[in-house]
């Protein structure tokens, strides 16, 4: 125990000098937090007939937390508008999602069925949000928010991205359709060149003025588009890299044999490519989730914004940073996950690196 | 009429004609689609009485702005100003956050490989925790704690003349600006002169680096009179006066690219310099360097090469990310350009703009560090 803190923490004076001056500052900081999270925090707040009295908690914010927040909260922040008694719907929404998540991160099933149980999937927890059957009532798009559309915003957008994907990679090498592929490596260098905040201004304010008279698409399904094009040129790129790291003999075996473009695409090209870049791709869908959260400037009621929202109520407006805490907490147990389960991956097979 | 239908069928057949027939009919449906898309556009902007065109450009912008690099004057300016002005601002927090940025990723990503566990295991959960959330809710996070700070009247005040609290960071600065300016120009001029003088001579440097960084601007100061008055904050009614005043907005924007983008450069300067085959290190320390020099005159230069390509695209997506400005009210050019469209409807022509500037900064950035790329590769090798 001595010799192992001698060995990593004071092994020359420059760096016993950096560990008591990290280990003061952690200290500080550490206990600082600690006592404001816990220790002085207030978990509930005196209930007035006029409603919780939040007076205390306002006074002493500096030096303590209001928890209390939270279970006022927590059920608008996951489900957003709604409608009480239906919340196991949306609740179980989210189940839905991770199940995907959990088995498409299966070796098992990489294999062409999982198309058909992403579809699947998306199909169920469509109907089970909105709705429409009997059983089920309607629940109108302005009514869903939360937790639920950050993941349908990632998970619809990367699936409707992927085939568009594909076919740009595709594109971007077909050397014998040079026309092609100038439009593929236009829209990808476009895309990537601008942020996603300029897309999806893009898409609540100019898609309107593309449609003819009478057709509207809500602001949901704009945002979405935005996202799909904009996770599609990233997306792209990552696939492009898996067809360039398969060995030219593939090609040219598929070609030996006679199999036609869309064949050797489909058979031998793809199949491949694809596995080699399961990590990066993982990759490319934790960035996706984090930046859905660009959806609060267009006022799209997501995870983050109806954090943003719950503060907005003046009884609780203070407390921002506790829920700012709790909604961060629950973004890194997704994106945690997800970049250990492609860590996992490289370090088990350094050939899948996919860069 | 037998043969001559086979033949057609050959022709048909051969990879060129169908490339060409492909190619013809993709773009054809895309000419199409767009053809129809600025079809029913004329039409919804006929419908709406918005006018195309840049003409609002050059009408007066009633938008208030509250930090310009500029002379701006809300409903006396021009929209053209107006963008102008955000687009300065973006520039200055993109500028000032990649060299920050830059500073912070390097020292985490080299704490993150040092032998003390301490430094080692702190900087690996910084840029965990920092990776695995969204920006935007950690710039949200950090405009939070800002505002929360004391009013100005119970300002803090970490050193003498300066003063913290929720109206932003107050800084003095120098009374007379243009002598202030010729003072600093003095010392970066000093500053590359002792860079050459380094590369040409080498040696000791300490009475060269005297004269360059501090003789020089000392003679530049007493030539223009030795002004020595500050422009100091002081308190007044309900905020302060004088002095320079760093934002909240502006400090959350800058601390939030420049705490999530270091993160990434963290990762990227740890993986370049694990790029660095082993008996490198080993050779340096055979030859009696110490780890300091180990790193600064054997390590880095190798890993640069791997580097600079990644590190490219993070300073591309600072720049980019610096559009999250709008969620605080910080004004930069997506800010701005978005209450133009609200005040003009000129939905098209602002995103233009916006897409336009942005993909000009991001081919300027790529240019710069090609350049940067190309010469580190030529004097490594």
């Amino acid at each position: 125990m001595i010799a192992w803190v001698r060995a990593n923490l004071f092994p020359g004076w420059i760096s016993g000098v950096v560990t008591i001056l990290l280990g003061a500052t952690i200290l500080y900081i550490g206990w600082g937090f600690v006592s404001w999270a816990i220790v002085n925090a207030h978990w509930t707040v005196p209930l007035t007939p006029q409603g919780p009295d939040t007076g205390l908690c306002r006074d002493t914010h500096a030096v303590a937390a209001c928890w209390a927040v939270m279970p006022e909260k927590f059920r608008f922040i996951l489900f957003g508008r709604y409608p009480y008694d239906q919340q196991w719907r949306p609740a179980f929404a989210i189940l839905l999602f991770v199940a995907l998540y959990i088995l498409s991160g299966l070796r098992r099933f990489w294999r062409r069925g999982l198309i058909g149980i992403w579809i699947a999937a998306l199909l169920a927890i469509g109907l089970l949000m909105w709705g429409g059957l009997p059983g089920l009532p309607f629940v109108a798009q302005d009514e869903c928010g939360g937790l639920p559309i950050t993941l349908i915003l990632s998970t619809f957008g990367i699936a409707g991205a992927f085939p568009r994907a594909v076919l740009v990679a595709l594109g971007r090498r077909a050397t014998a359709l040079p026309a092609v592929r100038l439009l593929c490596v236009v829209y990808v260098e476009l895309i990537r060149g601008v942020p996603l905040v300029a897309l999806l201004f893009m898409a609540s304010v100019m898609f309107p003025l593309f449609l003819p008279d009478g057709v509207s698409i809500d602001k949901l399904l704009r945002a979405q588009v935005a996202i799909i094009l904009f996770a599609a040129a990233y997306l792209a790129e990552v696939i492009r890299g898996g067809l360039q790291a398969l060995p030219p003999g593939q090609f040219e075996a598929a070609d030996a044999l006679g199999l036609s473009y869309w064949r050797k695409t489909r058979l031998i090209v793809l199949p491949q490519a694809l596995r080699l870049v399961i990590p990066p791709l993982v990759n490319t869908f934790t960035g996706l989730f984090k930046d859905t959260s660009l959806v609060l400037i267009i006022g799209i009621l997501d995870l983050l914004t109806a954090g943003k929202v719950a503060i907005a109520d003046p009884l609780w407006q203070p407390f921002g940073e506790e829920i700012y805490l709790v909604l961060g907490a629950i973004y890194f147990a997704f994106c945690y996950a997800m970049t250990r389960y492609s860590r996992g991956l490289e370090r088990a097979d350094p050939q899948r690196g996919g860069r | 009429m037998e043969r001559d239908h086979g033949r057609w069928h050959l022709v048909l057949r051969t990879a060129r004609t169908r490339a060409i027939v492909w190619q013809t009919l993709i773009l054809a449906s895309l000419a199409l689609i767009a053809w129809y898309l600025a079809h029913t556009t004329v039409h919804n902007l006929a419908e709406r009485h918005i006018a195309t065109g840049f003409g609002f450009l050059s009408q007066t912008a009633p938008i208030p702005i509250g930090e310009s690099l500029i002379d701006y004057a809300p409903s006396v300016s021009t929209y053209a100003r107006a963008l102008l002005v955000g687009f300065l601002n973006t520039l200055k927090v993109s500028l000032i956050g990649i060299a920050l940025a830059t500073i912070l990723g390097v020292i985490v990503g080299i704490a993150q490989l040092s032998p003390n566990w301490l430094a080692a295991k702190l900087s690996a959960a910084y840029v965990e925790i920092v990776r695995d959330t969204p920006p935007l809710l950690q710039l949200l996070l950090w405009y939070g704690l800002l505002q929360a700070l004391p009013a100005a009247r119970q300002a803090w005040h970490p050193l003498p003349f300066t003063a913290l609290s929720n109206r932003g960071l107050m800084l003095p600065v120098p009374h007379d600006g243009t002598a202030a300016l010729h003072v600093f120009l003095a010392f970066l001029l000093g500053a590359v002169a002792l860079t050459l003088y380094a590369k040409t001579r080498g040696g000791r440097l300490t009475i060269p680096a005297i004269a360059c960084l501090i003789g020089l601007p000392a003679l530049v100061w007493l030539a223009q009179g030795a002004p020595i008055a500050w422009d100091v904050p002081v308190l007044r009614g309900f905020n302060f006066q004088g002095g320079i005043t760093v934002t909240p907005e502006f400090a959350a924007l800058l601390v939030g690219l420049v705490i999530y983008t270091a993160a990434y450069i963290a990762e990227i300067v740890r993986s370049g310099i694990q790029a660095v085959p082993k008996g490198q290190t080993e050779a340096a320390a055979a030859l009696g360097l110490r780890r300091g020099a180990v790193l600064r005159l054997v390590v880095l230069p190798q890993a640069l090469r791997v580097i600079i390509p990644p590190l490219t695209s993070e300073y591309l997506n600072l720049a980019k990310n610096s559009s999250l400005a709008v969620a605080i009210g910080y004004q930069d050019l997506v800010s701005v350009a978005d209450t133009t469209l609200n005040q003009t409807g000129q939905s098209i022509e602002t995103i233009a703009i916006v897409m336009a500037v942005f993909l000009a900064i991001s081919l300027s950035i790529s240019l710069a560090m090609n350049i940067y790329n190309a010469r580190m590769q030529l004097v490594t090798r």
